[in-house]
């Protein structure tokens, strides 16, 4: 059975941008598996091994690194990933307020992505933003002096 | 000190948007590096020596005698590095991201300055994912510095090349840590690196690199544009120079970022600047310098936060950024948030931090739950000896059990009611 190309051609080029600068292929690694990401929102097994050759690297070389960071989603997210800080400001601002509102608004926990996969919800160490605690970021966008009663609003915003 | 001058600060604009290069130039952007290329590297060098500079990333070593370590002379390895540390993640920390996002010129100016004193020909900045907005605001800064001649090959016309990239990360808090960082850039897993060598002398991919904070970069115009005397005299601290970012979390009433001479009083800071607690609760403790910073209490107001006065109090200043601990929150509640925090990012090389943060956060969790044991006290003290400095790579194990320490020192009375009610009394 011929399987299908995980890695897309596009994809492959902006790897292969990648090596000019730097002095052998396997320090790309972080930026390719980015670039991976960037195009199938997260890095499967089967991604991996189309990466290897790309990088001469072994697919176990690559997972060692892609489960090291956080950020490389090695199980795949909904279409907006959650990151609400549970560092020690929003701790004492309590953020945990905020946290247990939002599990029950969209029914799902800490690493649980909802039915309709709309939504991944993750903890996230410190954001930088301690001034203006609680915080959380929805993909790009922080927003900061949460409130529960705010949320609604905020979820609306998504798809 | 007679006038309150915030060079780092001073012309970050109302709206919070960055200045870009125009509006950096008509405020003396760019001034120092023009300075700096018409010395020599070893002066510019002296000069960051002679201005006291201490790194503002947490360990406070000066910058000058760092730079000293870079080999020199033709016949040294290249190409050398210079590298801004972006990767901002010690919980209660933020202030890196307000000097990227507001003013990145300053960082590229400090950065191609201290890239001409060590002889470097490649610069990276290192940013911490999560600071989408501030990656934005580079790439354009970068763009527009490369274009005016700032960047790229014969800067300013003279022989000196230095290119520059962005490198934005993909988390990790031990990517701070700058050998850990150094892996990082280098496509690996961010395990810190044992020293010797260090870094300056074979860095990345095995070559001399200088790893400084953002903050520290930032003030490096400043120095050699109006010389290393005036960057002392705005120092309230005889053991550094220079102002400091200054920051408070937690329930006070103004939380926020200032700019200050270095040497300002815990009091101030908190009483003054934070405007105090909010209303309802009393102080009962601070975290001087970011989560990996020993406790001080209500007896070490009058301490002034700069490197040695911290020291002496038995805590460390850190970032600089304080986290207020009031009289409504647990200190056992409080410790648990941060060893869960240590014990998630510990990169795993070594034994003390890999089995003993989590294993300091199991207990803890136990005595918030009511499942304390008279013992587990004894337990604890020993997870602060194990995982003390010199039984592993780097500073995150000896770091997350500086709160623990002082927690038990100052707050034991809670410890043990909390062990002995098998109840946490904060909790309703």
């Amino acid at each position: 059975m011929a399987s299908e190309q995980i890695i897309s051609n596009e994809a492959r080029k902006e790897i292969e941008a990648l090596f000019h600068h730097l002095p052998h292929k396997q320090a790309a690694c972080i930026d390719a598996l980015k670039v991976v990401q960037k195009h199938n929102r997260w890095v499967s097994d089967a991604a991996l091994k189309e990466l290897a050759p790309i990088l001469e690297m072994s697919v176990h070389e690559i997972d060692s690194v892609a489960t090291f960071y956080n950020i490389i989603f090695r199980k795949p997210v909904g279409r907006h990933v959650i990151f609400v800080c549970n560092s020690v400001s929003c701790w004492i601002m309590g953020y945990e307020n905020i946290l247990s509102a939002l599990q029950e608004k969209l029914g799902i926990k800490f690493s649980q992505t909802t039915p309709d996969q709309r939504f991944t919800l993750l903890p996230i160490p410190c954001l930088g933003t301690c001034d203006h605690a609680p915080a959380l970021l929805i993909d790009e966008d922080l927003y900061r002096d949460l409130k529960p009663d705010q949320l609604d609003e905020i979820l609306s915003k998504y798809e | 000190m007679s006038k309150m001058e915030r060079p780092l600060t001073e012309h970050i604009k109302a709206d919070g948007t960055a200045l870009s290069l125009k509006e950096y130039e008509s405020v003396g952007g760019y001034a120092g590096l023009k300075k700096a290329l018409g010395m020599s590297p070893a002066e510019v060098m002296q000069a960051v020596k002679d201005s006291k500079l201490r790194g503002r990333g947490g360990a406070g070593f000066p910058t000058g005698t760092k730079w000293s370590f870079v080999p020199m002379g033709d016949n040294v390895p290249q190409p050398k590095y210079i590298v801004a540390n972006g990767d901002e993640m010690e919980p209660g920390t933020f202030k890196d991201r307000l000097l990227i996002e507001c003013n990145p010129h300053q960082l590229i100016e400090g950065m191609v300055i201290s890239g001409y004193a060590i002889g470097a020909s490649i610069g990276y900045i290192f940013l911490r994912w999560a600071y989408h907005e501030a990656a934005t605001r580079v790439l354009k800064a970068l763009a527009e510095a490369y274009a005016a001649g700032y960047l790229g090959k014969n800067i300013l016309g003279t022989s000196f090349s230095l290119e520059m990239d962005l490198h934005t990360s993909v988390g990790r808090y031990i990517c701070g840590e700058e050998t850990a960082l150094l892996n990082a850039l280098e496509g690996k897993r961010a395990n810190p690196r044992n020293k010797p060598p260090f870094p300056q002398v074979s860095g990345l991919f095995g070559k001399p690199t200088i790893v400084n904070n953002i903050e520290t970069l930032s003030n490096i115009p400043h120095i050699i544009a109006k010389g290393a005397q005036w960057y002392i005299e705005l120092s309230n601290s005889p053991g550094g120079g220079g102002t400091k970012l200054y920051g408070a979390s937690g329930k006070v009433k103004k939380p926020g970022l200032w700019e200050l001479p270095l040497g300002v009083s815990l009091r101030e800071l908190i009483e003054v600047h934070a405007g105090g607690m909010m209303d309802g609760y009393e102080f009962r403790g601070v975290l001087p310098g970011g989560a990996s910073t020993d406790f001080l209490t209500k007896e070490h107001l009058d301490v002034k936060m700069d490197f040695e006065e911290v020291a002496k109090a038995g805590s460390r200043m850190g970032t600089g950024l304080v986290i207020v601990m009031d009289d409504k929150t647990c200190p056992i509640g409080m410790c648990l948030n941060l060893e869960q925090f240590f014990a998630q990012e510990s990169c795993g090389w070594c034994t003390p931090c890999r089995e003993g943060l989590p294993w300091t956060a199991k207990i803890l969790l136990a005595l918030e739950e009511g499942r304390g044991k008279p013992e587990d006290i004894d337990h604890l003290t020993f997870q602060t000896h194990y995982n003390a400095p010199g039984n592993t790579f780097c500073a995150l194990a000896p770091g997350a059990i500086e709160p623990l320490q002082s927690a038990l020192k100052y707050f034991r009375e809670d410890f043990e009611e909390h062990i002995h009610t098998h109840h946490c009394k904060y909790k309703h």
